[in-house]
């Protein structure tokens, strides 16, 4: 049973399939649609005994490194460029086969978004490395 | 018990109760589904109270608990149900012996209609008697998505037939699975499809029954060696035989030897076969590899079209015929697999070997990092960077000479 990390992004990856405005110009009650979805996806993979994890992250994002002997770490905030990789969220899943990773990723990606039209998002499905020793 | 001086509880014992219990159960006309259910909740309760107040007859009182849970659910059941038609029969008691009931439950638990997964969790839960929390440990999932996962298999086997015999070959493939996950949290998962793949040869006469359990415990022989003491993945060609389980080994030769004699040979008595021939090798030097060929031989002509319905037979022949024929004759052979292994790190770590084996270390070095970008498992992944990283420095000092 391999896992699979399905990565929502808020921006990066392949070119989106229509332009749609950030959430909070939605309509309420499209935005209410869209976080209703979420749910009922967290619970599909629960009630299939498919789900792992699912988390979301803030936007904020510091990128941090070593100083240096003796000297504090670096770090910056930003800005970073518009087309650089941010990580909105994932689910971590435990299915049959990529195939069936494949399947629940394109169906989180037909998610609602404005006029409850399906926002066509991209979804960045990464393996799982087991940790379980193999056969030699 | 003094393997377990904090515990005055025999946990493989009890384990071993749940299978015929749970048979009892069922023969005595109990849905498998509420049975199960009931037995899971019977074991938990002996894993708490045992420990303090052990039982006079460990057996009997596991059937008066789940039974008395039983009762309780069916009396909250029926208010639900009242109104409602029971639209089938519950499946008549089957008519199966006393010391059959690991074979039945396995055809219960492997049923074809679920999915491998189902099959593995409901297997290690109603015949291997580990709880949810452990066989969840074990897949590195969280406790309410394995409870999930058993109670839709369960859901799934409602108003099926249970009493036929079931598809053995299914059974076997489960069992492996079980063997194959190895050694995570606190169950040691190949032991115990050892433990459940014994009870299957005392149950059955079929061949390859035994043709598994011997290349489980051939295989299993050799895992001290397997890896050094820093989890470091050492090839077969570089363990210290003398690490090897050699009980394992000769119980694994002599339940083959059974197998073989029955002279219906099939792929898991052949690789069986073949683990015993690594076995019995002294030395990587001493290994027979033209007897290996000809099982893998024997191995690729089970199916009508190796490449497609079998490729790993194939891989596997490939490297045997790189020993005994040559390094090039076994690429040769790799190149079939192209198309359908071709994307797996397993075909580029098999190249890589090839071309070490020829002296090509430029292309063993670019086909080691190949594999290890391609690789699903750290362990495998990390051996295949530093077999990549070893082959690109001696290639670079064989240059410079």
């Amino acid at each position: 049973m391999p896992k699979y990390l399905l990565l929502k992004h808020y921006r990066g990856g392949p070119e989106p399939h229509h332009p749609f405005p950030p959430m909070d110009q939605w309509a309420p009650e499209d935005v209410e649609a869209h976080m209703a979805f979420l749910k009922h996806v967290n619970e599909l993979l629960e009630e299939n005994g498919e789900r792992v994890d699912a988390q979301a992250l803030t936007p904020a994002r510091t990128w941090v490194r070593y100083g240096g002997p003796d000297a504090a770490p670096v770090t910056t905030d930003g800005p970073h460029p518009e087309t650089s990789d941010l990580i909105a969220g994932w689910y971590m899943i435990d299915v049959e086969s990529h195939e069936r990773a494949l399947e629940l990723a394109a169906y989180v990606s037909s998610e609602p978004g404005p006029g409850g039209e399906p926002l066509y998002e991209w979804i960045d499905v990464r393996e799982v490395m087991s940790e379980a020793p193999s056969e030699d | 018990m003094i393997d377990e001086p904090t515990r005055g509880l025999d946990e493989g014992a009890l384990r071993a109760l749940v299978p015929r219990v749970l048979a009892d159960l069922v023969r005595r006309g109990e849905a498998f589904d509420a049975a199960e259910d009931a037995l899971q909740e019977a074991l938990l309760e002996a894993l708490r109270v045992w420990p303090e107040h052990p039982p006079r007859d460990p057996r009997a009182w596991l059937a008066t608990v789940a039974t008395r849970r039983l009762v309780d659910a069916r009396r909250s059941e029926a208010a639900r149900h009242r109104r409602e038609e029971q639209t089938h029969a519950e499946p008549p008691p089957a008519a199966t012996e006393e010391g059959d009931d690991t074979l039945f439950l396995l055809f219960c638990c492997c049923h074809p209609d679920l999915a491998p997964a189902s099959q593995v969790a409901l297997t290690l839960r109603a015949v291997g008697g580990l709880t949810t929390r452990e066989i969840a440990d074990a897949f590195y999932v969280p406790e309410a998505t394995m409870a999930q996962r058993i109670s839709r298999a369960k859901r799934a086997l409602q108003g099926r037939r249970l009493d036929h015999p079931g598809d053995l070959a299914v059974v076997l493939r489960v069992l492996y699975l079980v063997y194959a996950a190895g050694h995570a949290g606190r169950v040691d998962l190949a032991g115990e499809a050892i433990r459940l793949a014994r009870q299957l040869t005392l149950a059955t006469e079929e061949p390859e029954a035994r043709g598994l359990l011997a290349l489980m415990l051939l295989n299993h022989a050799r895992l001290p060696a397997r890896f050094d003491s820093e989890g470091r993945i050492v090839t077969l060609d570089r363990q210290d035989r003398g690490l090897w389980d050699t009980r394992e080994v000769a119980e694994g030769v002599r339940i083959l030897q059974s197998a073989l004699a029955a002279r219906r040979p099939g792929r898991y008595q052949i690789e069986a076969a073949i683990a015993a021939l690594h076995d019995d090798a002294a030395s990587a030097e001493e290994t027979d590899w033209p007897q290996i060929l000809a099982w893998y031989d024997d191995m690729v002509a089970l199916s009508d079209d190796p490449v497609r319905q079998d490729p790993a037979a194939v891989l596997g022949r490939a490297v045997t015929v790189g020993h005994v024929l040559g390094a090039a004759a076994g690429l040769r052979e790799t190149d079939r697999l192209r198309e359908v292994l071709g994307d797996r790190h397993r075909w580029h770590a098999v190249r890589a070997h090839l071309h070490e084996l020829d002296g090509d270390l430029p292309a063993a070095g670019a086909a080691y990092a190949e594999a290890a970008r391609r690789a699903t498992n750290v362990a495998e992944r990390d051996h295949l960077v530093r077999q990549a990283a070893r082959a690109g420095r001696r290639a670079l000092g064989r240059s410079s000479h």
